[in-house]
């Protein structure tokens, strides 16, 4: 045995030495570009650091986390950003959980619908803003002419009212987003065992105790982890509210990134915006970390 | 197993509310972008353009440089997706065929990336660049969009990896071929149909991506597609309807045609990758 080893060992260092030319080419640009600068700005967000001055710049350490504790503004764009993180992920989740079991059904038209349920996600962000502004538009849009025709009213201007921003911001954000949800539900689907939903099935279990029993739980790892990735995904989005409404009308609809955009690349405040970003990556991470618990432990009772 | 006749049309009411909510959008700016500017203006604005012109088009490529910045965008583009495949093939191919603490660091990195928000990673990033004299230029935009396109396709490749069993591997090697022979002779080969559309996607999503281009590129001629398209809106939030719709029309349709190549490997790229992970 010790003599195998012994002879294993050089062969092992030589494939680990060759293991580094193949992993260095991707670890520099990771580390120049992506690890550095994320120390680098949690870094920051303890200093002064503005753009263009010529000043050095300052350790201040907890300052900038103590005047983000009394901003108000701030925060309301953090509860705006929740709301429209939340309000966005659940419906659709529950929207592309529905087209997925549509899809899943052997229905005619299903090549349409697949082939229409994967185009926003192939969209540029900017042209799903841009294409909803002309839906929304008080004049030329169609949504105020639909509504005309209905003899519902119209001549709302959707992005600009202070009430109406934000839903309509919400609207957009699930049309955008339920493609990839549908997408990997449905994989999900496809991967649950079909001999078990036919087997319920004849011993007379209705659809909805189908879906609880065999569907759902076959489904629940990639529900959850599609969900996790949404809420981050949503939480942290820029474009489409940008070209939308570019945070108004009177702040409504300022998300915390474009909160921080502003006051990194508008005022300047880099050290600022950057502690915004910590608090972010902090809530973020809080969030996830208990509805990814109350999910695991919930899950086990069902 | 048939359902009953009541659930069927059930399902397919439905799946008809589905289509009108997923196309109407798309179908109205295609009618916006055939109006001429005086139908625009109308009040009660129709589904069919009632002089369907192609006006718009004109007017968008003399409003703004439109085909500069598709170029720009396809140098970006093309450039972030071929160096990211390069780089990141070999990086995934030790990933799912090791586990050192390297490799675990890298998977690690490859998760935590998605959950940062951009503000905490631009504001050094444009630091960073600006020493490197990088900024405003589209090839430190190409290096972001290698790296910001790297953890998918660290993901996708280490499943296509994965996905090739070890004893072809094996195989070369009894019969004699070096490792880096079996690498390119043999692995290469099978990955290839994986890391073209691993290459197209991140095609794909550095075309459409925005807010990088936003903060990095300052000079007109260099910035690209999505952010030409924002200079359509004008401060106050008014467009010009008719080019505007043309022109994201034109914008989306690379994406769209790419997309549809490799759609359905990616969908099945993800599994793979999921499942053994």
């Amino acid at each position: 045995m010790a003599s195998v080893a012994q002879a294993e060992r050089p062969v092992r260092r030589a494939t680990d030495r060759g293991a580094w030319f193949l992993v260095l080419p991707a670890l520099i640009p990771i580390l120049v570009l992506s690890v550095a600068p994320l120390l680098y700005g949690i870094l920051l967000a303890f200093t002064d650091a503005q753009s263009g001055r010529t000043q050095a710049t300052q350790w201040i350490s907890g300052l900038n986390f103590q005047d983000l504790l009394h901003d108000t503004l701030f925060w309301e764009s953090f509860r705006i950003g929740l709301v429209w993180a939340v309000g966005v992920t659940v419906p659709q989740f529950l929207l592309a959980l529905g087209l997925a079991l549509l899809l899943n059904e052997d229905l005619k038209l299903r090549w349409l619908a697949r082939a229409l349920a994967i185009i926003p996600w192939a969209m540029p962000e900017v042209v799903v803003g841009v294409m909803w502004r002309l839906v929304y538009n008080p004049d030329a849009g169609v949504l105020n002419e639909t509504l005309r025709d209905l003899g519902l009213g119209g001549g709302h201007d959707w992005l600009a009212g202070l009430a109406t921003a934000l839903p309509a911001v919400v609207v957009v954000g699930v049309w955008a987003g339920m493609p990839q949800t549908t997408v990997a539900l449905l994989a999900g689907l496809q991967n649950t065992p079909r001999e078990l939903h036919e087997a319920a099935a004849v011993d007379g279990a209705g659809a909805w105790r189908r879906f609880r029993t065999v569907t759902w739980p076959a489904l629940r790892p990639v529900a959850l982890a599609i969900t996790a990735l949404n809420l981050i995904w949503n939480f942290n989005s820029f474009a489409l509210v940008y070209v939308l409404t570019n945070g108004g009308p009177g702040g409504r609809t300022r998300l915390p990134m474009l909160f921080a955009y502003e006051e990194a690349f508008r005022y300047g405040q880099f050290g600022y915006a950057a502690a915004m970003g910590c608090v972010m990556v902090a809530v973020v991470s809080v969030l996830l970390a208990l509805f990814l618990v109350g999910r695991l432990s919930g899950g086990d009772e069902a | 197993m048939r359902a009953r006749a009541g659930t069927r049309a059930g399902q397919y009411i439905a799946l008809l509310a589905y289509l009108v909510f997923l196309a109407f959008p798309l179908l109205w700016l295609l009618s916006t972008a055939f109006k001429s500017p005086r139908e625009l203006g109308s009040l009660h604005p129709t589904w069919i353009p009632r002089n369907p012109t192609l006006d718009n088009f004109r007017q968008a490529f003399d409003e703004q440089p439109l085909l500069h910045a598709a170029l720009n965008s396809l140098l970006a583009a093309a450039g972030a997706a071929v160096i990211a495949v390069v780089i990141a093939t070999p990086l995934a191919y030790v990933m799912a065929r090791r586990r050192t603490a390297l490799t675990r660091a890298a998977t690690g990195w490859v998760v935590v990336s998605q959950a940062f928000p951009l503000v905490l990673v631009i504001i050094p990033l444009f630091l960073v660049l600006k020493n490197l004299r990088l900024i405003d230029s589209l090839f430190g935009l190409t290096l972001v969009y290698v790296v910001w396109a790297l953890p998918f396709a660290l993901w996708m490749l280490a499943g296509y990896v994965r996905a090739v069993p070890t004893e072809v591997e094996e195989a070369a090697a009894v019969d004699g071929a070096g490792r880096a022979r079996t690498l390119v002779s043999v692995v290469a080969p099978l990955l290839a149909p994986g890391i073209v559309a691993t290459g197209l996607f991140a095609f794909v999503t550095a075309w459409n991506e925005f807010f990088f281009a936003l903060v990095l590129l300052k000079t007109p001629d260099k910035q690209t597609l999505p952010v030409v398209l924002t200079h359509f809106i004008g401060a106050e939030g008014v467009a010009d309807l008719g080019p505007l719709a043309a022109a994201a029309f034109l914008a989306t349709l690379p994406s769209l045609v790419v997309f549809a190549i490799v759609q359905r490997r990616i969908t099945g790229g993800m599994l793979t990758g999921a499942v053994k992970h």
